[in-house]
């Protein structure tokens, strides 16, 4: 691909993101995989929701089908509007154990109230109604935070639906940070370079990203502000520097700099300032991820002699072995309920996704790939997104804790890899 | 370290301009933005040459200072001995021109997670390093960093790529 028709790409893709999801550079999701019983569930089209220029419910439709855990019942045209109480055992008679019911009602200035309201159809009973006020243009916005709340009334859990992942998308010599919603579309070029980027973090506002860009010839991490663009060197010691992590409060990177000598563990503030060495080690340290109460960071090192996973307490001192499955166990990742770490084991030669029970220490191999990296939990501890390997080229997998709920996230023509799922906005 | 490190990497580059050529403006895209990016408009000049004899060595085909990549076996991070004369041509080299600088790129296959093969591709760079000052070249003229697995010489997922992939190559100023 010539220099001038992936400029071309870049632009249509940035102008076209906001009005369409029809760019080339889109990453698609297919369901491979789905739960071990899907709720039923009908979600019919609002009333006025017409009047919009692009719905809401198809959207909330395709979000709650998505999570592998819900069977859409159709309910063709018909609208149940939210001032009505429904028929609930005629829709029980459809095959749905749940119905939300919604009206649109257009305001002064342009914008509109959504009401709607979520009703069990066995017991008879509304779980929860909620009310929002949108412009047109936040279609996609307002039915993610709606399928955020049928989600978190019909499973117990918080919905992951209006959250954004960061992955970065390699084309020929061109390498793109790119953030999008958690369904793939609106994606947007944080940073584009012909140089690689990895290591991807969001911070814990949701504003910022970490990164480690070899732009100048060696790794180097960054913080960048989505918003603005503007972004800032945090670690370019002598060597190389990598593997950015977050604390939980925002305020610390953990980080792996060779200054000293071989990769080793260090912390440092969100503006570079104040580097401290965390633990010293004979061997590499790498791949920090905080616990998220902060007190632990786990981590990867091969200081017994292969790489496994080990945690330190945060204020220094001796590490604790974690892994003991196996001579290849890295890329420890916490759940932000603290009750599952997540990591990339090697299994008679094949890099697949396990998940430790950190209660029971019990461990499961969630895939059956062959080349997975960079296990990344949704802000819900449910779905874990990782990288993955499918017919020669780098795409994108996510799969259900359970092991049961998969997907497969690709980018036409191009190689994605190194995701990392944004936290909830609360 | 509030401003945008484009500025400072600008002027590392345009510094860095030595004999052996133009800069390529096109070749380091730092940032674009929906909304237009800043002229970035830059001015090439090439740096005269340092004086001192040897630099048109390190691109001579007939002279062993064109060679720059030391491959090691897997998981071994030790320069083999058919290494050694390579090293040392460089070590006196980096002797007779003190104002040159080194700078040594870690590589690795790509079996494995991303920053654990960066940390492996640092001990390559680092073997080369130590090999270098034992011989006496000054630790100021020479810094070690990896690439990991990111920038391979090819791709195929055959043992004779993989080895062409364990190596640690050495940059002078002016390539970096």
């Amino acid at each position: 691909m010539t220099k001038i028709f992936s400029n071309i790409r870049l632009l249509l893709v940035t102008s076209l993101a906001a009005l369409s999801c029809a760019a080339h550079a889109q990453l698609s999701i297919e369901i491979t995989g789905t739960g071990a019983t899907r709720f039923p569930v009908a979600i019919p089209v609002f009333e006025n929701e017409a009047a919009l220029p692009r719905g809401i419910t198809d959207v909330v439709r395709a979000d709650l089908e998505r999570s592998g855990l819900f069977s859409l019942i159709d309910m063709g045209l018909v609208s149940v509007p939210v001032t009505a109480m429904p028929d609930l055992a005629a829709i029980r008679g459809r095959g749905a154990d749940a119905v939300l019911s919604g009206s649109l009602y257009p305001q002064a200035d342009g914008r509109y109230d959504v009401r709607f309201r979520l009703f069990d159809t066995q017991k008879q009973v509304e779980l929860g109604a909620l009310a929002l006020r949108m412009a047109p243009a936040q279609n996609r916005a307002t039915a993610h935070r709606i399928a955020d709340f049928v989600y978190e009334k019909l499973t117990g859990q918080p919905g992951y639906f209006a959250t954004r992942i960061a992955y970065v998308v390699k084309s020929g010599p061109r390498y793109e940070l790119q953030v999008a919603d958690a369904d793939g579309m609106n994606a947007q070029t944080a940073l584009a370079s012909r140089e690689p980027i990895i290591s991807p973090a969001w911070a814990p506002d949701g504003q910022r990203l970490a990164y480690v860009s070899f732009e100048a010839k060696k790794p180097v991490v960054y913080v960048h502000t989505l918003a603005t663009g503007q972004r800032q060197v945090v670690a370019n010691f002598k060597g190389s520097n990598s593997a950015p992590a977050w604390a939980p409060d925002g305020q610390r990177l953990a980080v792996v700099l060779t200054k000293d000598g071989q990769s080793q563990l260090y912390v440092l503030s969100a503006d570079g300032t104040g580097v401290r060495r965390l633990a010293s080690s004979p061997g590499i340290d790498t791949e920090p991820a905080w616990s998220p109460d902060g007190q632990w960071i786990y981590f990867t090192s091969d200081r017994g002699g292969s790489p496994q996973i080990y945690r330190i307490s945060s204020a220094g001192g001796g590490a604790e072995r974690v892994s003991f499955d196996g001579s290849y166990n890295v890329t420890p990742r916490l759940s932000a309920d603290g009750r599952h770490l997540a990591f990339i084991t090697r299994n008679s030669g094949r890099f697949q996704v396990a998940v430790m029970d950190l209660a029971t220490r019990q461990t499961t191999i969630l895939t059956d790939s062959a080349r997975d990296e960079s296990p990344s939990f949704a802000p819900n501890s449910r779905m874990i997104l990782y990288a993955s390997e499918s017919g020669g080229r780098g795409i994108l997998a996510a799969v259900s804790t359970d092991g049961r709920v998969k997907q497969r996230l690709s980018v036409q023509a191009a190689d994605v890899r190194e995701p990392s799922w944004g936290p909830l906005i609360r | 370290m509030k401003k945008l490190a484009l500025p400072a990497l600008l002027s590392v580059l345009l510094a860095a301009c030595g004999s052996t050529g133009t800069f390529d403006p096109a070749g380091t895209k730092v940032e674009e933005r929906s909304s237009g990016a800043p002229d970035s408009g830059v001015t090439t000049i090439t740096a005269p040459s340092p004086a001192g004899s040897g630099i048109a060595a390190l691109t001579d085909p007939n002279n062993i200072l064109s060679k720059r990549s030391v491959f090691f076996d897997f998981d071994q991070f030790v320069i083999k001995p058919d290494a050694r004369p390579l090293v040392e041509a460089h070590a006196r080299f980096l002797a007779q021109n003190p104002q040159m600088k080194m700078l040594i790129q870690g590589n690795t296959d790509e079996r494995g997670s991303r920053e654990y093969n960066l940390a492996l591709g640092q001990k390559r760079a680092d073997a080369v390093r130590q090999a270098l000052t034992l011989l006496g070249t000054k630790e100021s003229q020479i810094e070690s960093v990896s690439l990991g697995e990111e920038k391979p010489r090819c791709t195929q997922s055959d043992e004779t790529c993989f080895a062409q992939n364990r190596r640690g190559d050495m940059l002078y100023t002016g390539e970096f």
